[in-house]
């Protein structure tokens, strides 16, 4: 466990040593300021009853501004989670501190759960960055916990599943960009993947529609914790991890 | 401490390595010798477990290395060809790592790390970024980590290679120093490295074992006949008839001249030592005797010998896997009789 974390330490250590963390963590933060602002706005002009009938009403914030809100940044998350993922095999392969690793007593496991957590750690931070903006929310409104704690358990565990996908890809290449792009249109094509199932029949489209990432997200964000959400994630994380270690194993063979 | 056991590693049709065995002692320095590209990386990443072999076992210090990977890793150091550092650590902060990693308890670290950079003298730079080192140094911290958790087993892979000729000293001399309790596996090409350093010397040639044995006893095994050595000054006379004369004496020709004195090669069978009859004789002729040594192989010779010899053309086809140098190597003699 001390080593895991001795392993988690050093990769968190070497985003913030890099530009990655303040990219990622700096542009993260102006996108989810936008979706912010613009979903105010849009809640603003909801309240003002600027869409049909009926002059002023009352909004449910927790409905009409933070889970759309939320359902965003999941997109979002989409798109950078790659970028936090896609060294971390290919720098240590590149500088041949792969070497080290492989040679010290740690287990595959080990090595990829340092990994994980490292990432995780720093995907974290991000999520923190936004609280900021809750806060505002709590400032001058009045919006349920309940729904926004399980909103963030959700991004957790979709980014969590992001990164394990990540890893195991990066654990395949040694050059950075294909591993950052093959990430991304993996996360891509599990974001669409339901698109294909509405002209099919009804067995293909519920199971197209069980492996979609994002679907699973929806119910979180509604303040619903649900064992299948919970077990698509767990699992996606699960396999993502197992693929990495034994990927790493599959590449000392073929050397 | 090691054994090796007919390992070999296969790349698809590429043999790197092919079905190498030896063992090393406890507290011994061997010697891993080899041109450029002739699998010596290949069987230190072997053993030290960071690429699995095609057949064969590998132990170190007990434990298999297959079966029980943690265990032996535990027990063993390995500085790679190029030392693994992260560019953005310190060096007193990848120490740090490195213990941590190899499971050294949070008490003994301090300990053991100041001791390491004293041994390998880079404390001065523990505060400096590994990345901004230069080579040498990045060469002894990669030997600290190596050394950090005080393996049975030390791997070295070129560990002079970067340095300059005084490092090179303090290394070897470091060497040499952690070879009481600790069993040390380098590689290099640099030949008067394994003279001065190694006990034991293994000579890898296209993946395959060329020798195995003492530095010196290679030197003597290597020699059919002896060569003496024999400056002396006959005023004049030719000495060859005379010398030829001598029992034991196979032949005499005469090798160079220095200050207007001439010196001869004496050929003599390797039984005899006629060193003490030479030296009678000559000085019963009253020439004067400026010099009578035996003419040692070097290393190098041997190293070219048994690295070189009978090529035979239907072993070219193998030059595929020598990675970068292209030695003009082949099936040695030692190889050929097994």
């Amino acid at each position: 466990m001390s080593n895991i974390l001795a392993l988690a330490q050093k990769e968190l250590r070497s985003y913030f040593m890099s530009p990655v963390a303040y990219v990622v963590l700096g542009l993260f933060a102006v996108l989810f300021g936008v979706f912010f602002v613009a979903s105010i706005n849009l809640m603003v002009q909801l309240s003002m009853g600027q869409f049909g009938a009926g002059g002023p009403q009352i909004v449910n914030i927790n409905e009409f501004m933070i889970r759309p809100l939320l359902g965003n940044t999941a997109v979002v998350l989409l798109f950078m989670l790659p970028m936090l993922t896609m060294r971390s095999y290919a720098e240590e392969k590149r500088s041949g501190t792969m070497e080290l690793l492989l040679t010290s007593p740690l287990s595959n496991f080990q090595i990829v759960m340092g990994k994980f957590f490292g990432a995780m750690a720093l995907y974290t931070l991000m999520l923190a960055l936004t609280l900021i903006h809750i806060g505002v929310l709590f400032w001058y409104g009045e919006p349920e916990w309940a729904p926004l704690l399980t909103g963030y358990l959700g991004l957790l565990l979709m980014g969590g599943s992001f990164i394990s996908i990540g890893l195991a890809i990066s654990s395949t290449t040694k050059n950075q960009i294909v591993a950052g792009v093959t990430t991304f249109a993996i996360l891509l094509l599990f974001w669409v993947i339901n698109w294909l199932g509405d002209a099919s029949g009804t067995t293909t489209q519920s199971v197209l529609a069980y492996l979609s990432v994002l679907e699973h997200f929806d119910d979180f964000s509604k303040g619903v914790i649900d064992t299948t959400h919970l077990t698509y994630y767990g699992s996606f994380i699960a396999i993502g991890l197992f693929l990495t270690a034994k990927s790493m194993d599959r590449e000392r063979w073929s050397g | 401490m090691v054994e090796v056991q007919h390992v070999t590693k296969r790349y698809g049709s590429l043999t790197a390595v092919d079905d190498i065995s030896f063992s090393v002692e406890r507290g011994e320095i061997l010697g891993f010798l080899g041109p450029n590209g002739a699998g010596k990386t290949t069987t230190m990443r072997i053993l030290t477990g960071y690429l699995p072999a095609t057949e064969g076992r590998v132990r170190v210090a007990g434990f298999d290395l297959f079966d029980q990977p943690i265990e032996a890793k535990r027990r063993t150091g390995y500085l790679p060809e190029t030392p693994p550092l992260y560019p953005e650590m310190t060096v007193a902060e990848y120490l740090q790592f490195v213990a941590r990693i190899n499971s050294v308890p949070a008490g003994d670290r301090q300990t053991l790390i100041g001791s390491a950079m004293e041994r390998t003298s880079i404390t001065d730079m523990a505060n400096r970024y590994c990345g901004t080192l230069s080579k040498g140094y990045r060469q002894r911290v990669g030997l600290a980590q190596a050394i950090l958790h005080n393996p049975n087993v030390l791997i070295l892979d070129e560990p002079t290679a970067g340095l300059d000729p005084r490092q090179i000293i303090e290394t070897r001399r470091l060497i040499t120093e952690l070879a009481g309790d600790h069993t040390i596996i380098l590689s290099t090409h640099i030949l008067p490295e394994v003279s001065q350093t190694c006990q034991r010397v293994v000579i890898i040639n296209r993946g395959r074992l060329v020798a195995v044995d003492t530095p010196d006893n290679l030197t003597a095994r290597l020699q059919g006949s002896q060569t003496l050595y024999l400056q002396i000054d006959t005023q004049g006379a030719d000495p060859i008839p005379t010398l030829e004369g001598v029992a034991g004496v196979v032949g005499v020709t005469p090798a160079d001249e220095r200050r207007g004195v001439a010196a001869y090669h004496v050929d003599c069978g390797s039984a005899t030592d006629v060193r003490r009859e030479l030296s009678r004789v000559v000085v019963e002729n009253r020439w004067g005797l400026l010099e009578l040594r035996p003419l040692q192989m070097s290393l190098e010779e041997i190293f070219l010998q048994l690295t070189t010899e009978d090529a035979a053309p239907d072993t070219l086809e193998a030059s595929s896997l020598t990675e970068a140098d292209n030695a003009p190597v082949a099936e040695t003699e030692a190889h050929a009789d097994e």
